[in-house]
């Protein structure tokens, strides 16, 4: 078993940039160097927010599927339970918390050509209730 | 002074080379952007992608209000199945995390266990999805059956394509892709943490696709 932990390859000869060691809620920067103690917590905040997955999926199968929620409230509770489920996953899996600018300008951007996509049934339901 | 082909030595020194020459920041950051290439690569590959399943959903958003009746997903697809789908894909994303920080550990035997632990729930999905789509036929519901059920296969099918695709990257990883670690296990490590991206992404596409389709 190979307990050491990896330590970057050579590369050109360009400094890294400076480390940024942000953190929050114990999922630190992957960019930057980490300890194994490091590490060991972001994997007990990756259980956590596997639990809090779990919790909220059965949430949501019951709210929906058991109580059978009118179809407008189980599209309030399923929809806000998705995006509370999404930020944990785009958070803390995909370390959205601690990205780099760089990103959350390709996200942003992102962000508003979808909104152009579903600003469109959007404004067709709007229509349809004006009328 | 130029060769029969016109091209000058100084050329012919470069070509020579040019399989010599790396291909620069695939393990460390680059320092203008803070990022290894391939990770600003996954991000703008998945910016892509949620503009495509976005065009998708905004189409189901269109097709729903549109139309005079829409069934209820629970009314006509299998719940618990999906259920148990959306259970697998979380421990799945789970998995490849932990495969990620164990591999930063340095420990490359926990990291493929996990890997494989991946692989094999991207393969329970597949296999509960072929168990829920047969079931489908044998109802004699297909894609032109309505647009409930074009909707349905179209955004599962793509999804499922989705999942395929991590698998076989999976599978790579997990066979001939692991020689890496023996020379560059940073740089695998790196490619771990990009197709968990990816990964983490087909989760995220279908946790929104979960309560759309199957509860609403």
């Amino acid at each position: 078993m190979n307990e050491h932990v990896v330590t970057q390859a050579t590369q050109p000869a360009v400094p890294p940039p400076a480390a940024d060691h942000k953190t929050h809620g114990g999922v630190h920067d992957p960019n930057a160097g980490h300890s194994p103690e490091e590490i060991k917590r972001e994997i007990r905040v990756y259980m956590i927010v596997f639990g809090a997955l779990f919790v909220l999926t059965v949430a949501t199968v019951v709210a929906c599927y058991g109580l059978k929620l009118p179809v407008h409230y189980a599209i309030m509770v399923a929809l806000t339970i998705a995006c509370l489920k999404g930020f944990l996953v785009a958070g803390f899996f995909m370390h959205l918390l601690t990205e780099k600018k760089l990103i959350y300008g390709v996200l942003i951007l992102t962000v508003f050509f979808f909104g152009i996509l579903l600003w469109g049934p959007t404004h067709d339901i709007l229509d349809k209730f004006g009328r | 002074m130029l060769d029969a082909h016109g091209t000058a030595p100084a050329a012919h020194a470069l070509a020579a080379h040019a399989h010599e020459i790396e291909i620069p920041f695939n393990v460390t950051p680059r320092p203008d952007t803070g990022l290894y290439n391939g990770k600003l690569g996954i991000w703008l590959f998945l910016a892509s992608e949620v503009m495509l399943f976005g065009a998708l959903f905004s189409s189901l958003i269109l097709l729903r209000t549109s139309a005079p009746t829409w069934p209820r997903g629970w009314l006509e697809l299998n719940v618990p199945l999906a259920t148990v789908n959306t259970m697998v894909l979380i421990i799945s994303s789970v998995t490849v995390v932990l495969a990620w920080a164990n591999l930063r550990l340095g420990n490359l035997q926990r990291g493929r266990l996990f890997i494989g632990a991946t692989l094999l729930c991207g393969l329970i999905f597949m296999v509960i999805k072929g168990f829920e789509y047969g079931h489908k036929f044998e109802l004699h519901h297909y894609p032109k059956t309505s647009n409930f059920f074009a909707t349905y296969f179209l955004l599962t099918g793509l999804h499922g394509l989705h999942v395929l695709g991590g698998m076989i990257v999976f599978a790579y990883f997990l066979t001939a892709g692991s020689k890496m670690w023996k020379t560059e296990p940073q740089r695998f490590t790196n490619r771990i943490e990009i197709v968990g991206l990816y990964w983490h992404f087909v989760d995220l596409v279908w946790i929104f696709l979960f309560p759309t389709l199957y509860l609403l």
